[in-house]
């Protein structure tokens, strides 16, 4: 089990190296010079000017040299000095990187479980009218963008029927402490956490659905039949944990987008964290901030599937065991 | 009065079945300790009959009149929770894979336990304590480990004896049995059949057992029902429908058993003087696996420096059981795995030295037949492509090959005019022709047939070695024919060679190794055949049929 999971390990820094350098590549392959936009900017364009930014942020370095100083600062957690904001890049970062895992881990959970419970209710009522209203539901919230319904949530519940505040992380000015903060922090939560995690609900009530069916028709749910087992404990403890196995390995597939998604609704929402961070970044051409947060998004997403990885061989016998 | 006591029953089968009744007019009796056996091929309804004595009919299968009473109690029409008080308690029932009957994420004495838990009898330590008294009773080796086993972690005879300890723990007054042994060895079945035999007798249990094999039947029924497409045709006590088969479907059943003295002892004599077409040369293979509960992490010895030849026109069987490393063997000679020393010629070519287009070239000399007819042909090409793929990457113009698969069509006794047709416009017996005639498509100099009869029913499997042995006499075909039934092995090889974990342990003439066998586990596996003892006399019953 700990080998396994070092092995793991060894593989996600692997991976988190050539993510660092495919970034890397992808800045200095998009077109625009940023010593240029800089000086434009500052209402400079002559060439001493522009020479003197290449120098002084190493512009001018050969291209190998660049990269191998960007790997190695971002190895010991540099990640360079963002001048629009006049801050270590990941003192910005860590800054928002609570607000952001709040939201996707609350979006998570709450994907997963109204996904599974949908799915479970769907597959026990397969054929049924409930089970076309769920399923039909869910691939609403699945084909609708994101970003739309994030607009009309927040137009319905803030604007229209004033239930919840439309935007921000807390209320600003108000200077609650401690329980009145959280509660407050919850409150506005709710409509982001909740748009973010009902289009990933869609995937896994569909999964969790076709996969309860799937494990009823097999034979060692007859055998828990035949001992006179009552419905609902066969549905939990034979169908429902076995349906789970796929269920996991999506979820683990699916951290990545849950991360992607979590720009979107931060926009919209004006949840401080490191979507919009990157939102912001992309719309001021700060590069190094955009490094600095596809490098934390790309650990994040690696952190997520390990997880994943170890809740299956904790949940599969025939893993942990062999 | 009977303790069950079955009424002209009949089931419906969905619309758009095959049949509108799965079963029809099914009347029979079960008294106290007696075993009774149901008997018929696949579709016969045989399983039918018994599901729906437990209320476990599969969906949208309905029954559609009769009665069926326990104890006098009619029960057909019991809801689904006047059940669950029978079920597992009064009647239980064990399943035909037990590799798939128990659920691979509980610990195999959980579930166990949770018969009682159903029943809600015990405390959790007392259903723990008697959970280990029934691995004991059911013979399973140091049940206080068995019981934290997980079901991957046993073999599938192990894995059938928890579920005869699951289905015993409440001592029910019925088993019901469908076809527990059929996914099994041929020893570890006479050990399970021994095992219901005895514990039938311990606690005066009723056992209805449904199988496909008359073996079985011979060696435990009291009494037999033979069903065909949902009707009985034939009720009686063993000896009687036995020995005494009154209905024709009965009588081709017995007679389409596959005997152990079928075999004219000639022909080995012929072949072998013929050239050697196949020659294999020390072969060996090692697997390494991760270890189980009981053991670490182990080198298994598939196969053991296997030496042989077979000549032009010669049939080899390779028999053993499961592990034996057969099917290893079969594999590594036409290189789909390879072998890890040793050489094979095929002749005159070296295959083991072959590697990229010249093994691909040279492999279509040596062509396979599958177990599985279902899964062994591809779903969506219809039967003319199955056919000349092949022999069209090899070369040959499409009309060509197409007149071919036409031509082999008919050689396997098949009407031509399938080459437009699907797999699954075709019953199991039919698809396995249409095995073989792929196998023939391109011309091979030896087949390798890897339990090519094992997954169809007697009447079918009978056909089809018959087929076989046909075609050997018309192309002289040279052939291994990989099994793990003796029976089949004596109909239709010249020499048979034994095989227990890797090793060749005897190898000689068909008749010689049946009849006068060297080796201890040859005996042991002659020993195992059920029925064998009853075979002369169920021949002698329908020799005038």
């Amino acid at each position: 089990m700990i080998r396994f999971i070092l092995a793991r390990l060894v593989k996600a820094v692997v991976i988190l190296l050539a993510i660092l350098i495919f970034n890397f590549l992808l800045i200095h392959a998009a077109p625009g010079d940023p010593a240029a936009v800089m000086a434009g900017e500052a209402g400079a364009t002559d060439e001493k000017f522009i020479a003197d930014l290449r120098a002084r942020f190493g512009l001018d370095q050969p291209f190998g040299v660049q990269l191998w100083l960007y790997v190695k600062s971002t190895v010991q957690l540099d990640l360079g000095f963002s001048y629009r904001q006049n801050m270590p890049v990941i003192d910005l970062i860590w800054d928002r990187l609570p607000a952001t895992l709040l939201l996707t881990l609350t979006a998570f959970v709450i994907a997963l479980v109204l996904g599974v419970t949908a799915g479970v209710l769907a597959a026990s009522k397969q054929g049924t009218w409930w089970d076309s209203i769920i399923s039909s539901m869910a691939l609403l919230f699945y084909a609708t963008p994101l970003f739309w319904v994030a607009l009309m949530a927040s137009l319905l519940f803030s604007v229209v029927l004033g239930w919840l505040p439309g935007y921000g992380y807390e209320t600003i000015g108000a200077n609650y402490t401690g329980f009145e903060r959280a509660l407050d922090i919850g409150k506005h939560l709710i409509l982001p956490a909740t748009t973010l995690g009902l289009f990933f609900m869609a995937v896994y009530m569909r999964m969790t659905r076709a996969s309860m069916l799937e494990m009823s028709r097999l034979d060692f749910v007859k055998t828990a039949r035949a001992k006179g087992l009552k419905n609902r404990v066969i549905q939990r403890r034979h169908v429902l944990r076995n349906a789970l196995l796929p269920v996991i390995t999506l979820a683990g597939l699916q951290a990545g987008q849950i991360v992607g998604g979590a720009v979107l609704t931060e926009t919209v929402f004006a949840w401080p964290g490191i979507g919009r961070l990157l939102f912001e970044a992309i719309s001021q051409r700060d590069y190094s901030v955009m490094l600095g947060v596809f490098f934390v998004s790309a650990a994040m997403v690696l952190l997520f599937n390990l997880i994943t990885d170890v809740l299956y061989v904790l949940v599969d016998p025939r893993i942990r065991l062999t | 009065m009977s303790l069950l006591e079955i009424e002209n029953l009949a089931i419906a089968l969905p619309a758009g079945a095959d049949r509108q009744l799965a079963v029809e007019n099914i009347s029979f009796g079960l008294s106290k300790g007696e075993i009774l056996c149901i008997v018929g091929e696949s579709g016969s309804g045989k399983s039918m009959s018994a599901n729906a004595v437990m209320g476990l009919l599969p969906e949208g299968v309905e029954p559609a009149g009769g009665h069926i009473r326990f104890h006098g109690r009619e029960i057909l029409h019991l809801t689904e929770d006047e059940r669950i008080d029978i079920r597992g308690k009064s009647i239980s029932m064990i399943f035909q894979e037990p590799l798939s009957a128990l659920n691979p994420l509980m610990r195999v004495g959980a579930q166990i336990c949770e018969v009682f838990e159903a029943h809600g009898l015990l405390t959790p330590a007392e259903r723990m304590a008697r959970a280990v008294e029934l691995l004991e009773e059911v013979g399973l080796p140091d049940p206080d480990k068995t019981i934290r086993a997980y079901p991957f972690q046993l073999s599938g005879g192990q894995r059938q004896r928890v579920m005869i300890a699951m289905a015993l723990a409440l001592e029910p007054e019925i088993l019901i049995a469908d076809e527990p042994t059929t996914a099994l060895d041929v020893t570890t079945q006479a050990q399970i059949l021994a095992l219901i035999e005895e514990l039938r007798r311990k606690h005066e249990m009723a056992v209805i057992f449904i199988t496909h094999d008359f073996g079985v039947v011979a060696d435990i029924a009291d009494r037999v029902i033979v069903m065909q497409t949902g009707q009985i045709v034939e009720q009686g006590s063993a000896e009687d429908v036995l020995l005494r088969p009154s209905h024709p479907y009965t009588k081709s059943l017995i007679a389409a058993i596959p005997g152990m003295k079928d075999k004219p002892d000639t022909g080995q004599t012929h072949s072998q003087q013929s050239p050697v077409i196949l020659s294999v040369k020390n072969l060996n293979k090692t697997f390494s696996t991760g270890g189980g509960l009981f053991k670490p992490a182990r080198v298994v010895h598939a196969v053991n420096d296997m030496t042989f030849d077979l000549h032009l026109g010669e049939t080899i069987g390779i028999v053993g059981e499961s592990g034996s490393g057969k099917s290893t063997a079969g594999r590594c000679i036409i290189r789909l795995i390879d072998p890890d020393s040793g050489t094979v010629r095929l002749s005159d070519v070296d295959l083991t030295a072959l590697n990229g287009h010249a093994l691909r070239m040279a492999r279509s000399k040596a062509q396979m037949i599958f177990q599985d007819p279902y899964s062994s042909l591809n779903p969506r090409a219809r039967i003319g492509r199955i056919l000349t793929e092949g022999p069209i990457a090899h070369g040959v113009p499409r009309a060509q090959a197409l007149d071919r698969a036409r031509e082999l069509l008919s050689l396997v006794g098949l009407d031509p005019s399938a080459v437009d047709r699907f797999p699954h416009e075709f019953s199991g017996g039919q698809r396995q022709r249409i095995g073989i005639a792929r196998a023939l498509a391109l011309d091979p100099d030896v087949i390798i047939a890897d339990e090519a009869v094992s997954a169809l029913d007697v009447s079918i499997q009978a056909q089809v070695l018959d087929l076989l042995a046909d075609l050997k006499a018309r192309l002289n075909l040279s052939m291994l024919f990989v099994t793990h039934d003796l029976r089949v092995a004596a109909q239709i090889c010249d020499r048979i060679m034994v095989m227990r974990r890797g090793q060749v342990v005897e190898m000689g003439p068909s008749a010689q190794v049946l009849g006068q066998p060297a080796h201890d586990y040859t005996r042991s596996l002659l020993d195992a055949i059920p029925g064998r003892h009853h075979e002369a006399a169920m021949r002698q019953s329908v020799a005038s049929y």
